[in-house]
């Protein structure tokens, strides 16, 4: 892990998914698990994988590969799913594997450039390079679809 | 106020838990005068209510609060001391402004301001009502403060020596109040009646303190009392009387020498008669000058005996039913291990389990038991629903309610608030016809709201029906048709034109206005009882009203289950649901039209469902010989049969809500966690049929195969 310095204001858990580097604002991470079996819920979106137990409570968790239009790969041992919490509500991402956690300061993040008919560009919120490799930091707001409304 | 490190938050909170539970009492109070059934208790009981929430109010410096207390108790004291009987308009009027009252309550608890309009508006109202002029404010009433008569009349008192009334103890009181009783909106004059209540009280105003007017500082007291009581009743008793003004007064308390009318009348100083006929101003900013003749008689024999009960906070309470949770899911792990370490079920292992298992039930409904409230305080928030929309719409609504002891568990009660306050607002705006139209079809002009809870079958039914016009179908069938809902040329039975109510859609702004029916947002209210596990279904005579039945789960934390196997993944149903299980020969299945199959179930035809395929899990069987089906039973009588491809167990299993996840699936109502760990869905068969029946979107059809491949492998 980087070592924390008073101006490197922003860690990141990077990750793999179909074969490139995302990453999240680590304060929005809750855990890392190791893969388990899902129970698949009917008539669910295609990236919603399923529900898992954690820990007494039902988890959904979302396929994040099919989630961000990429390429879905084979599940096995080595997948892990990440625990977010969002707005109280805590949600698995599926992934390839975790990679890292870096430090750095939030001037490091660069937008991503407008490109108009591109699925991904509404759920990257910033760009950054770490070891000339292209980061993506996620806005897991996007990511996350807002949960259906209780009654009105 | 409300900052974590005061003191007094704790007492605070409590004192608003408290001051629900007066709302309450107040509501009762106020229903059984409506209702004609209450007796002189009844408004005592109603005054008692406004009275300590507004001594509470004042102790925690709610001036709102206590202001509009404050003269709404002065009226249900004019009422009570003169026994007037309130009738219809008056209580009408006395629910308004206990409805207000409890406005300020919760305005006052959560922070926030209640226009005043409203509250000036009930008090001119109630001031009319005893045609009195309007009191004003405290403050101004200084400001223009007259010199009025004060008959405070304790009864009694004239007379305290009667000759042949034989006193047993003599207390000699003294009581002086400090500024800060007067600013917590306690009253002097209360307390001495109430203490008058106990025996022949002599009371003797204490004015030597008083000074000149033109010294007199309004906002210190100057007054004191003596009284010589004479009760048979403990100091304790006469401190009691003094209790909710502990540290606001000077007490004194002690039992006085009997030396026959030393107090005598002519020794006392003139002003201090209490039954002074006129010219005494009371500095205090409080008490304002009143009318307050006869006192009720001494009623404490009345009070209903004290129940003991333990206030619990609800977290400490919801950590129990997650722990029972965990102990029904542990044992459930600890069976299914026993079984496959291959003990037999005679060995003492498998014994003991059952026994661990009788127990784990029986704890498990004890603290559901903790969780089960009567919907009493519901139906009183509906009877304010029903007052406020039927005052909005101009009809004349009663709502008669049944069954209110009726136990739910709280979370249902709580989250059947708002679905049932929208089909109250239905029934008062659409339900129930205009008066001149109910007198015109020979009912009477006021409008029925009826609303019942009961037990049974080990669910909760609550009905809510109203003596209106019924659903005019006609008219339903037609906007269904106008906004596509449904096929033009499709003909629908009454009970399908009904339920199109509950079609998302129906309700748009445009069919509200002009729709004699209803609909407004009754998809909403269905999910909102299928959010709870449970279903809601209508009936409806024309001309005689509409009747809508929604049917709940006892509990939202344990379901009697049967766990089944649909196409490899363990699902469980609701075993309450299952009729019985059949298995399928190869004549039993009867086609009725490509697509729709029906199963002969002793002479009746039973339509079939494939559930695995009605999930999206597997493609439709073509052939159903030596399948299993569970033969189910939906709320509207009619039954159905589903294709499920194995019975695993039937066990208790412990409720976990989907709610918080970002998608509902259709026909799946909660999930669980079995002894493996693994998480099972549990399904709402009805619902899974209903969706079966409305043609879903195509893409939400699809079922996901490759997940489920891969799940296969790992799994």
């Amino acid at each position: 892990m980087a070592e924390k310095t008073g101006s490197k204001d922003l860690e990141l858990l990077t990750f793999k998914v179909a074969d490139q580097e995302y990453s999240l604002d680590i304060m929005s991470v809750r855990e890392i698990r190791g893969w388990t079996r899902t129970t698949p819920m009917p008539h669910a979106p295609a990236y919603m994988r399923g529900v898992i137990n954690l820990r007494g409570t039902v988890l959904p968790v979302m396929d994040l590969a099919r989630r961000l239009n990429l390429p879905s790969q084979d599940t096995n041992d080595r997948n892990v799913i990440i625990v977010v919490h969002l707005n109280g509500v805590m949600t698995g991402l599926l992934v390839d594997a975790v990679s890292d956690i870096v430090a750095m300061r939030r001037d490091d993040l660069k937008p991503p450039p407008e490109m108009t008919s591109d699925a991904q560009a509404s759920v990257v919120r910033a760009l950054t390079v770490i070891d000339d490799r292209m980061i993506r930091v996620l806005d897991l707001g996007a990511v996350v679809p807002a949960r259906t409304d209780e009654i009105a | 106020m409300s900052d974590q490190n005061d003191p007094m938050a704790d007492i605070r909170a409590s004192f608003f838990v408290e001051c629900e539970e007066l709302l309450e009492a107040l509501q009762d109070g106020l229903g059984s005068l409506d209702d004609g059934v209450g007796d002189s208790e009844t408004i005592n009981v109603v005054f008692r209510a406004v009275h300590s929430i507004k001594g509470g109010a004042g102790a925690f410096g709610l001036e709102h609060l206590v202001r509009f207390a404050h003269r709404y108790e002065t009226v249900l004291d004019e009422v009570r001391s003169n026994g007037l009987t309130p009738d219809h308009e008056n209580v009408k009027l006395f629910f308004r402004a206990a409805d207000h009252l409890s406005d300020l309550v919760r305005a006052s608890r959560d922070g926030l301001t209640v226009p005043q309009d409203a509250g000036d508006a009930l008090l001119a109202e109630l001031d009319a009502m005893l045609g009195t002029p309007a009191e004003t404010d405290e403050a101004s009433a200084q400001v223009e403060f007259t010199p009025l008569g004060i008959g405070i009349d304790l009864g009694d008192l004239d007379a305290p020596f009667d000759a042949g009334s034989a006193p047993s103890t003599r207390w000699s009181i003294r009581f002086q109040p400090r500024a800060e009783l007067y600013e917590t909106g306690n009253e002097p004059q209360i307390l001495l009646r109430n203490l008058a209540r106990l025996g022949t009280a002599d009371v003797t105003c204490d004015v030597g303190a008083l000074p000149l007017l033109l010294e007199l500082s309004p906002e210190t007291p100057h007054l004191a009392w003596t009284i010589a009581l004479d009760a048979d009743v403990s100091e304790a008793e006469i401190r009691e009387v003094f209790e909710f003004v502990d540290g606001l007064c000077d007490l004194e308390v002690s039992l006085a020498l009997y030396d026959d009318n030393t107090a005598s009348t002519a020794e006392r100083p003139p002003a201090a008669d209490v039954n002074a006929p006129a010219g005494v101003t009371l500095p205090q900013p409080d008490t304002a000058p009143q009318d307050m003749p006869a006192p009720p008689p001494a009623r404490r024999a009345a009070e209903p005996p004290a129940r003991s009960v333990v206030r619990v906070d609800l977290e400490r309470i919801e950590r129990l039913v997650n722990l029972v949770g965990e102990l029904v899911i542990n044992q459930a792990m600890l069976a299914q291990s026993l079984v496959s370490a291959g003990l037999s079920p005679h060995s003492d292992a498998m014994n003991g389990l059952e026994e661990f298992q009788r127990l784990t039930r029986d704890i498990q409904d004890s603290v559901m038991m903790i969780r089960a409230q009567p919907v009493k305080s519901l139906f009183q928030r509906m009877s304010r629903i029903v007052r406020e929309a039927s005052a909005a719409v101009g009809k004349e609504v009663r709502l008669v309610t049944d069954g209110e002891a009726t136990e739910v568990d709280k979370t249902v009660i709580e989250r059947l608030a708002d679905p049932l306050t929208h089909m109250i607002r239905n029934a008062v705006d659409h339900g129930l016809e205009p008066g001149a139209d109910r007198v015109s079809a020979g009912k009477s002009a006021e409008g029925t709201v009826r609303l019942s809870a009961a037990h049974r079958s080990g669910r909760v039914i609550i009905e809510l029906s109203d003596d209106g016009g019924g659903i005019n179908r006609p008219r339903v069938l037609q906007i269904a048709r106008t906004k596509g809902l449904i096929p033009p040329e499709a003909s629908l039975s009454d009970t399908e034109i009904d339920n199109l109510l509950f079609l998302p859609g129906f309700s748009t702004a445009e069919s509200v206005s002009n729709l004699s029916g209803r609909g407004v947002g009754m998809d909403v209210v269905r999910t909102a009882i299928q959010q709870l596990g449970g279903r809601i279904s209508i009936q409806s005579e024309s001309g005689q009203g509409t009747t809508f039945t929604i049917s709940l789960p006892l509990t939202l934390a344990v379901l009697d289950g049967m766990v089944v196997d649909v196409a490899g993944e363990t699902m469980v149903l609701p075993l309450n649901v299952v009729v019985e299980t059949l298995s399928l020969g190869p004549d039993d299945v009867q086609m009725l039209r490509p697509g729709a199959e029906l199963v002969r179930v002793r002479g009746g035809f039973v339509p079939l469902y494939d559930l695995g395929a009605m999930l999206g899990y597997r493609s439709r069987r073509t052939d159903y010989t030596g399948c299993i089906v569970l033969l189910i039973s939906l709320d509207d009588g009619n039954r159905a049969a589903l294709v499920i491809d194995g019975i695993e167990d039937q066990r208790q299993v412990v409720i976990k809500g989907l709610d918080d996840s970002f998608f509902r699936a259709p026909g799946i109502a909660a999930a669980t966690i079995l002894g493996d760990g693994q998480i099972a869905l549990i399904l709402d068969p009805a619902d899974v049929i209903a969706g079966c029946l409305v043609p879903l979107p195509v893409d939400a059809r699809l079922p996901d195969r490759s997940s489920k491949e891969e799940r296969l492998e790992h799994g």
